[in-house]
């Protein structure tokens, strides 16, 4: 599902730049739930965001569902994001003046689904996170985790191939942070590649495949209980 | 162009423009205010021409008057500051000189004298006139007639009085025609009742007896007071003024350069001058107006380039859902013509409705000069299509402006 090979990628500041990716290879395939770990600048949402098409790396190979991304221009990736990749940020960042369908909805609009259809299809996906009572509510009458399950279900919406999430659970406390995992694991369940980034190990143990990042290389990737008890 | 039709775009449209209200309204107010101007001046400077047009609508444009005065320069013996008269062997000789430029001219001998009917008088000007008067300055007559050519040559002592005085002399609902009124101790049969125009009017509430009854009776001989003349089409009115003056000062022994020995006024010219005051307001209401709808403009455009940087991660999130650039480009750009659009409707709806209050507080009132002032439709077409574009392409910029960052970047911003 996701290939990248030699990855290099640095950060221009003033004169000089700031070498962030150094060489990162990882493969994961279809159906992986996988996270990233490691210490804060390690380059750990750098990755992820090229991985998401949000930014371009420099040198090495990127291939998605097979397909090498490369000279991609910004209406391409839109396109492929819509198609394979769904995000969950750690300030959900939700639109404020839509309500919790319509932002679940927003991605079928790029879509170009019909408005009747998609209001029907992120119900569903409403539901599915537990917050269909909530749907016609604005993001800041929601608490940390429904907003982040909004986001969740924003992201799943679009039936993606793989599900990003950069630190899910960053800020939210260890209740809402499981009934988040949970979520995560039934995505991954269904056959969902999930791809997250967190601080925090007990996060990462519920995930299968824990790689760790430090100073722009891969300094471990392990497979976790997790996936063996399975 | 399927977009446009999409009632999910304007959804979108609806919602962020709902979102933000400061700019909406900011920007509503600046195209509103330019179009507004636009529609208002422009109105009321065709309004004035309408209002001069019709000052000077029944009175011919191309009369010249004439009238003496006293001489600046000494000539021939004589001393400056002489007074001295028109005669009717001017008339004679200006008629016969000048027979191609002249079409008309009316020699004119104007007093005040008391006018008593019954128990009732007052106070009006009498005017021994020339039938060709009506030709030159035409009167609205309510009853009878004016004067012709036959109380000429008989010395009639017949007068054609205003709808003031009959008002003021006659009881109301009497018949005037063909009862008898005192001028100056006189009896004279009444034969017409006129409406002075409410444009320009050198006459005023005026009795009209003939010119040569006037003569006879105020014992005037050979005397003018003034004439009114009017040109032939095709002359130049300006040349025959001067060589009319020229012709008069030879007769007269005036200096040909006296500057003060004649009094003329040439209608043309003065109307030619309003014509241009009014090209001139013209000229600056579109200059106004479109500076005021470019300023409007580029409020939007600023505005929205604000809102843009305000929204940028709003764009981000956007663009990470999967939003192409040409959809952000889309949105931007529609959402400003949206607003300009709604923005210039609403500016010509309240321009009218002020043009509409103008119109109905002044057309009663004949003292301004300001009759149905409106605004042509295909001009604020054109003003309104005009604002469109520029409204589109003010709209490029911040739309431009939010598609070139990569969508992390747009992301990143708090
Ligand atoms: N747009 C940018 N311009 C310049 N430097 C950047 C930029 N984004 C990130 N960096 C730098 O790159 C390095 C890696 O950043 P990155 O965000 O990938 O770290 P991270 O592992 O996600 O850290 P955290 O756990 O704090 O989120 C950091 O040193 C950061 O300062
Ligand atoms: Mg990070």
């Amino acid at each position: 599902m996701i290939k990248i090979e030699k990855l290099h990628k640095s950060y221009p500041i003033g004169k000089d730049s700031l070498h962030v990716l150094k060489g990162i290879d990882l493969h994961i395939k279809e159906g992986e739930f996988v996270s990233i770990m490691g210490s804060s600048g390690s380059g750990k949402s750098t990755l992820l965001n090229i991985v998401g098409l949000l930014d371009i790396h420099d040198e090495g190979d990127y291939y998605l569902n097979d397909q090498l991304i490369k000279d991609m221009n910004e209406k391409k990736s839109a396109i492929l994001r819509n198609k394979f990749l769904g995000f969950v940020f750690q300030s959900f960042n939700l639109i404020s003046y839509k309500t919790a369908l319509e932002n679940v909805a927003l991605p079928l609009y790029y879509k170009g689904m019909s408005r009747k259809e998609r209001l029907k299809v992120a119900l569903e996906y409403l539901d599915k996170v537990g917050l269909k009572d909530w749907a016609n509510h604005l993001p800041n009458e929601l608490s940390g985790g429904q907003k982040q399950r909004v986001a969740i279900a924003r992201a799943l919406v679009t039936k993606p191939k793989v599900v990003l999430a950069d630190e899910p659970t960053g800020a939210l406390d260890s209740t809402t942070t499981d009934s988040v995992m949970d979520l995560l694991k039934d995505i991954n369940d269904e056959g969902m590649t999930v791809f997250v980034i967190t601080h925090e190990e007990e996060v990462a143990e519920q995930t299968k495949r824990i790689v760790r990042l430090k100073d722009g290389v891969i300094i471990s990737d392990e497979l976790t209980k997790a996936s063996k008890a399975v | 162009m399927k977009f446009l039709f999409d009632s999910d775009t304007w959804q979108e449209i609806y919602g962020s423009i709902r979102k933000n209200k400061v700019r909406t309204v900011i920007t509503i107010i600046g195209v509103l205010w330019g179009i507004f101007l636009l529609v208002v001046l422009l109105g009321a400077a065709r309004g004035m021409e309408n209002g001069f047009n019709k000052l000077f609508g029944n009175f011919a444009t191309n009369s010249v008057f004439v009238w003496t005065q006293r001489t600046d320069t000494p000539f021939k013996g004589f001393q400056e500051g002489r007074r001295f008269r028109l005669t009717m062997n001017d008339i004679e000789v200006l008629k016969s000189e000048y027979s191609n430029e002249i079409k008309l001219l009316a020699p004119r001998n104007q007093t005040n004298n008391l006018l008593v009917h019954n128990f009732k008088s007052g106070d009006f000007r009498v005017s021994g006139d020339y039938p060709v008067l009506d030709q030159i300055q035409k009167k609205q007559l309510l009853y009878g007639r004016f004067l012709n050519d036959n109380d000429i040559l008989s010395t009639a002592k017949v007068t054609v009085i205003s709808e003031d005085m009959y008002i003021q002399l006659f009881d109301k609902g009497v018949n005037p025609i063909g009862e008898y009124l005192k001028i100056n101790s006189i009896n004279y049969k009444v034969i017409g009742v006129y409406k002075p125009s409410n444009t320009i009017d050198f006459d005023g509430d005026t009795a009209y007896i003939p010119f040569t009854t006037y003569r006879k009776v105020y014992n005037t001989a050979n005397r003018v007071d003034w004439m009114m003349i009017t040109a032939n089409e095709g002359t130049n009115i300006e040349q025959m003024e001067k060589d009319i003056l020229l012709t008069l000062k030879g007769l007269h022994k005036v200096h040909p350069e006296d500057k003060r020995a004649f009094g003329s006024v040439n209608l043309g010219k003065e109307i030619g001058k309003v014509t241009g005051f009014i090209i001139g307001m013209q000229f600056l209401t579109w200059f106004v107006g479109i500076a005021t709808l470019i300023a409007g403009v580029f409020a939007i455009g600023n505005i929205l380039l604000i809102t843009v940087k305000e929204r940028t991660k709003e764009i981000g999130i956007r663009r990470a859902l999967g939003a192409t650039p040409k959809s952000i480009r889309q949105q931007i750009i529609l959402e400003s013509v949206f607003l300009t659009t709604v923005a210039g409707m609403l500016g010509i709806i309240f321009g009218s409705l002020v043009l509409f209050l103008i119109d109905a507080a002044v057309s009663n009132n004949d003292d301004i000069p300001l009759i149905n002032p409106t605004v042509n439709i295909p001009i604020i077409f054109i003003a309104f299509a005009t604002l469109i574009v520029l409204g589109t392409m003010i709209g490029l910029i911040p739309a431009h402006m939010a598609t070139i960052v990569k969508p992390i970047e747009a992301l990143r911003e708090e």
